[in-house]
Order: structure tokens, then sequence, then C-alpha cells
């Protein structure tokens, strides 16, 4: 088992959709939201639209890390990382994310800030301990799957005793935005019949998380993992869910999700962050309770505390249709600016900026007209 | 009676900014590193350029800088690297190359031993290759305004007659072949990067090409063009043949191999393969009628052993490079847009 090529046999893909097919109810439109740009992304690179039977329309969602990103935090982190001995560490694709006039963590370097690019922000610990003398700052994005690391880190650095490391945090909590996502607007959620759930951001808060969105809005929720038979797999879940008028958590992706996530992680998180009032999302506005900060007991390891940065406005370009795309509402290809002022070289809007973005997954994959096969 | 030294023998030896002011630690370090290693008799004669009579009246020349971090690396070092990259750059004309020119730029610092082993790993390309390295020139800065040893290498060959490779040529209906799996280079320096910390059997496939190109081009010589998918990898490289012919290609994403641990090492990093560098590989593209012949003499050669027939050349206005996936679906095969950044999760 290699855990690879068996979840993309096409074989068993071709099976699958034809199942799929079979399912369907006559007459029946199934509008189903990845809601994590993995899955987005991985829809597009294997070219599932073409194998799914037209009744099932997918719809991206909010689940990029990058993209949600607002313009503002992007703007203060080039601003911490041209402060004098200070050395500002992230991982590899919040680089090239512009901010205000299209700025970016790389352009910053090129005119001489200290940017690294870290796989691990382990890395930017060690790189802490051994210069002393400059302040080593980690900017810390992403949803609960890059969070526990991030915790880690600051338990590190604190028995490290280490007074130069400080980390710029900008975690976002899953279900808070899938709650806004449907609670923000008059018919809640009536464009959407289903959800994929995330796959690595399950591995650490479980399925039970989900529950009560699930129970709220009546939307069946299925966690499926980044393969395409897995996604596919989830899909047929999803279809049987609504065929039988039934809105559960199920688990498709079992062999890394358990129901209760994983403890450990979960417990770092709450040792080291506590949740904000309110967080801006790129795309979607304010959302309460939707992001973490770090704990009080942990301060002198907030970059937020220690370099104070004065709160700036995000403007966004006027003809942008991110927030729309993002709620998946419309269809990316829809956009006026998209492909042509739009591009993954050039990006406007938050769905433009990363790979996993619903926009530049669109452009990178699928823009062109479909041809006859080999 | 006993030498005094500047350092205890134990010390390593490092180069020193006086090795590139032109005197006597200049010469020294020619004589004692490069014309040792790289011994031949143009080189011998010590001028400032080499002289030689070309029997051929169509020459191809071409230059290549070479900068990479680690300077060693699985399968290879910039040393080799440096003569295989200009070498490809040379066969990729469909010509045989003839001499090389290499210059150097050390940094400050550099071990000597590390130098040394660069120099040797060069002669050894060169020397299998059989084109011999006949003039150079060096220069140290100092140190912080390099990283260790950065070498640019030149090189002339000649065209054989009735050869006319180029990449405006590519027609739609032609045949595309590949010589072998992709991503090797590319994941070897990955994991022979200490930020990393992962590690995977994947050496470089860095090569040199011209023994295969040759045994291509006489035996096939109306192929219209050859491109060695380095820097941006296969996609990159089949984008640009579209972009300069003004055509479109489809691509069979099963017809393109992959290694095991590459496509690992891709999973786990968030990397596309298809955009990862390749040091050893070339893309051919040839009509149709050809395609089943210069396959076969293709997989006769060691270099070429895997190699598969990956798609065909369309006609599109837009010139696009799309991808069948094993589903049967089909979709775009774009440029490179920025570096290949790891995914965040």
């Amino acid at each position: 088992m290699k855990y690879i090529e068996e979840f993309r046999d096409a074989a068993m893909a071709i099976a699958l959709a034809r199942t799929i097919g079979h399912e369907i109810e006559p007459g029946r439109t199934y509008r189903l939201m990845e809601f994590c740009g993995g899955h987005t992304h991985a829809i597009y690179r294997y070219g599932l639209p073409r194998l799914l039977p037209e009744a099932i329309k997918m719809l991206h969602g909010p689940g990029c890390p990058v993209c949600v990103l607002p313009i503002a935090r992007v703007d203060q982190a080039i601003e911490l990382a041209r402060l004098p001995k200070v050395i500002l560490c992230s991982y590899g694709d919040t680089l090239r994310v512009p901010g205000s006039d299209r700025r970016t963590l790389l352009q910053a370097k090129a005119d001489g800030a200290d940017v690294r690019m870290v796989y691990s922000i382990d890395h930017a610990v060690t790189l802490a301990s051994q210069q002393p003398e400059r302040a080593v700052i980690f900017f810390a994005i992403g949803f609960e799957t890059t969070t526990p690391p991030t915790a880690l880190a600051i338990l590190r650095a604190q028995t490290l005793c280490l007074k130069n490391f400080f980390v710029f945090c900008n975690h976002l909590l899953t279900p808070a935005a899938l709650d806004a996502l449907l609670a923000d607007s008059p018919n809640q959620g009536s464009w959407i019949d289903g959800f994929i759930g995330p796959a690595h951001v399950s591995t650490v808060i479980g399925t039970a998380a989900y529950r009560q969105i699930a129970l709220r809005y009546q939307k069946p929720i299925v966690i499926a993992g980044f393969e395409p038979l897995d996604l596919l797999q989830a899909i047929l879940m999803l279809v049987r869910q609504l065929n039988n008028r039934r809105c559960a958590v199920e688990n498709q992706y079992h062999r890394v999700v358990q129901d209760s996530g994983n403890r450990l992680a979960l417990d770092y998180m709450a040792q080291v962050f506590c949740q904000r009032d309110t967080f801006e999302w790129r795309g979607l506005g304010k959302i309460a309770d939707s992001a973490l900060a770090i704990r009080p007991e942990f301060a002198d390891f907030d970059a937020e505390r220690r370099f104070p940065l004065p709160e700036r406005p995000s403007r966004e370009h006027p003809g942008c249709a991110c927030p729309a795309v993002l709620r998946g509402q419309l269809d990316p290809a829809n956009c006026k600016l998209f492909a042509v002022t739009c591009t993954p070289a050039n990006p406007l809007g938050a769905c433009m900026v990363s790979a996993e973005g619903a926009c530049a997954a669109v452009y990178a994959y699928g823009r062109q007209p479909i041809r006859v096969p080999l | 009676m006993k030498i005094p030294q500047a350092f205890p023998v134990t010390h390593p030896m490092r180069i020193e900014l006086v090795h590139g002011a032109g005197g006597r630690a200049s010469a020294q370090l020619i004589d004692q590193v490069f014309l040792r290693a790289f011994d031949n008799p143009l080189l011998q004669q010590k001028n400032d350029q080499a002289r030689f009579d070309v029997a051929s009246k169509r020459l191809v020349m071409t230059t290549d800088a070479h900068v990479v971090s680690p300077l060693f690396f699985p399968g290879g070092d910039i040393g080799s690297l440096a003569v295989h990259g200009t070498l490809n750059d040379i066969a990729m004309a469909g010509a045989e190359p003839l001499y090389l020119a290499v210059s150097f730029i050390l940094e400050e610092g550099l071990l000597l031993s590390d130098l040394k082993r660069i120099v040797a790993s060069m002669a050894r390309a060169s020397m299998a290759a059989g084109v011999p390295i006949v003039t150079g020139d060096t220069k140290v800065v100092e140190r912080g305004k390099a990283d260790g040893v950065f070498i640019t290498t030149s090189a002339i060959g000649t065209v054989p007659e009735g050869v006319n490779l180029s990449a405006n040529q590519a027609r739609p209906g032609d045949q595309i072949l590949l010589s072998g799996s992709i991503g090797d280079h590319g994941v070897a320096i990955l994991s022979a990067r200490d930020s990393l910390g992962f590690s995977s059997p994947t050496r470089s496939d860095s090569a040199a090409l011209h023994g295969l190109v040759k045994q291509m081009v006489s035996q096939v010589p109306t192929i219209r063009c050859m491109r060695d998918p380095t820097r941006g990898g296969l996609a990159t490289a089949l984008n640009e043949i579209c972009q300069q012919s003004g055509v479109g290609m489809l691509i069979d994403e099963q017809a393109v191999t992959i290694g095991p641990a590459v496509q690992s090492a891709c999973e786990l990093l968030g990397l596309d393969p298809y955009y990862l560098a390749n040091e050893g590989k070339l893309i051919a593209i040839c009509p149709a009628p050809e395609a089943d012949r210069l396959l076969i003499h293709m997989r006769a050669h060691p270099l070429g052993q895997g190699a598969t027939r990956i798609g065909v050349v369309t006609a599109d206005p837009q010139a696009m490079v799309e991808l069948q996936t094993a589903f049967g679906g089909i979709r775009l095969l774009d440029w490179l847009n920025g570096d290949p950044l790891p995914r965040i999760c």
C-alpha cells in the first residue's frame, strides 16, 4: 500500500462516477460545496468535472488559507519584515501574496528585508536560537492544520527561554467560517445542498466539530481525503444522504480522520491560543469567533504585542467578485476580471492568489474548450 | 630547516582574495587546480584564448551560468552540472559539441578541497563527453558576495549536414517523444537541502545528451526540434515550443514517467513534477511517420532507455498545452507561475 496510486485508480474512478450517475434522481441537481482549497485543486487537477454527471454541480468554498488572508495583514507582515534586525519567516506560498499596491514579501526581500521561506516553523525557532541578536518573527497562517505546529513552536521557544522568537498569528477556525458562510444570507445556505468537509483540518478537529452545523442548517457533510477516489466516494455518499433526506456528518477519510480528532494537537492549541472576538477574512469580511490569538500567558512571543502595528484598512479591487466566488455563489469564469486583468501572475482578488484558490484552479486547469481525447 | 607555516597543517585551506588578484597566487591556483585537472594541449598553451581549426561551416555556440545550492547533491555537483548543461544546449540543435570554455566566480572562504572536488568532477564530465575545456578564467569576490562558487560554461559545436532543428518548426500532427522520467533532478536538489529535513533515494539525472542526440539525428534527420526540460520542467519546455511554433499540444499523462520517489516527494511537499527541473532528459518532436523508428533508436541508447511517446502537436492559435488525465479528463498544463513554492497545507 503506497497510499497514492491506489486512490487514483482510473477504472475504479470511472466505476464510481457511473454509480453516482445511476443513483442521482432524475431532474434533480446536487449542488455540493468542497470547503477546502486542496479539494478544489484536486477536482480540477484530475479532471473530475468531466467525469461527473451534469446533475452534480461542484461549488468551491473559502477554505484556502492564503486566499482569505486580508491585505492589511500582508501589509503588516511586510512592515514587520522591514524593521531593523528582524528576520521574517513563513511558509512557501505566503511569500507571494500581494498586499496593498501589489507588494509582496518576496519583493520586500528583494528590497533588502530579511525574509526567509521555511518548510517547518521549527526551523524558525532554531534560527532564533542560533541568532540571539536578531528578532525572528514567524508569519503564521492557516486553518487548524498548521495551528498545532505553531503552538508547539511557541512552547519550544519557551522551554529554550528564547527572547527573540515571535509569532504573528493569523490562524483561522474552519467550523466558524462554515457557520458564517451559511448564516450570512437571508435564505440560509439555499444555494448549497451539501458539503465535502476538509481532509487535513479534520485530522485535527475530528468530525464531531461539524455536527452542529449539519443539524442547524440541515446540510449533509462528508469528510473526504484529497485523492480523486476519495472525492468521488464522498460525492456518492452525499448523493445517497440527499436522496434519503438525511443530513449527517459522515467520514469518508476514516483511514486518517478520527471522530474525536487529534487530542494531543487540540490540547496544545488550547494551551497556547484563545479565540479572537472577530477577525477579517479576505472576501468574506468580519467573522465572529473565527480566528485565534496567542494567550496572554505567552504574550512575550506575540509579535502583535511586541511590535504594535497600526490597524490598516484593506482595499479590494472594486470589480472583484471574490466575495461571491468564495461563497460558491458565482462561478470563477463568470467574474468579469477572470483571465482578463486577474491572472495567477497578476492576481487582483483573493481566489486567484494561491494555487488552491477557486479562480486559480479554474485558470490553471480548466479555462480551455474541451477537445476530443487522444 | 623547519618551514614556517601560516596556519597549522590541520587548518583547512580556503580561497582568498589574493587567488583572484592576478599575481603568483592566481598562477599557482590555475596551475595546480585547473590545468592539472583539465589538462589538454590547447589549455597548456596558457594563452588568453584557444585557437583551433574547424571543418564544418555550420557552428552553434551557447553559454550557460550555473548557480546551485547545495554545491554537491546526489548524482552530481555544480561542476558536472556546468559541463552537462552547456553540452546539452549545444546538443539540442542536433549539433556535436567541440570545445568548452569555463569561468569561475569564487567566493572568498570557499574550501580549496571543495573547489578541487568540483574541478575534478568537471574534468571527469568533460573527459567522458569527449569535449575538452580549452580556455577559462577565474575571479574571486569577497565573502558574502557569492554563494561558494558560480560557474559559467560556454561551448561551440558543429551541426551535421541536413540537420536543421528549431523550436519554431513543430507542426500539427507531429509526435512528441520524451527520453525518460521527469522531476529527478529537482527532487535530488530539494532533498540535499538541509532545511528540508527529508531524504530521498532520488539522484539527479544530470548527463550529457549529445551521444543520444547524435544517434537520433543520424537515424532520423527530419526531427523538427529538441529541447531539454531544465528549469521550469517539462510543462515550461512544452509551452515554449508551442509558443515558438504557434501550435498546441495534447499530452497523455499516463505516458509521462514519474518515479515513485519523485512522486512521493512531490505529494509531501505540494510540488508538481511537471514543473521540476531535469538535467539529463530531452523532448523531441518529429513528423508522425518517423515516431516509431525514432523511439526505437532512443531506447537503444542508455540515456534514452525510458523514452516514451507522450503526445501529439495540435492546431491551436492560443498555443496551449493540454493534459489528458488518467481518467480521460482534459486539463490545461500551464506555464509555471512564479517559483514552484511548497503549499501550506
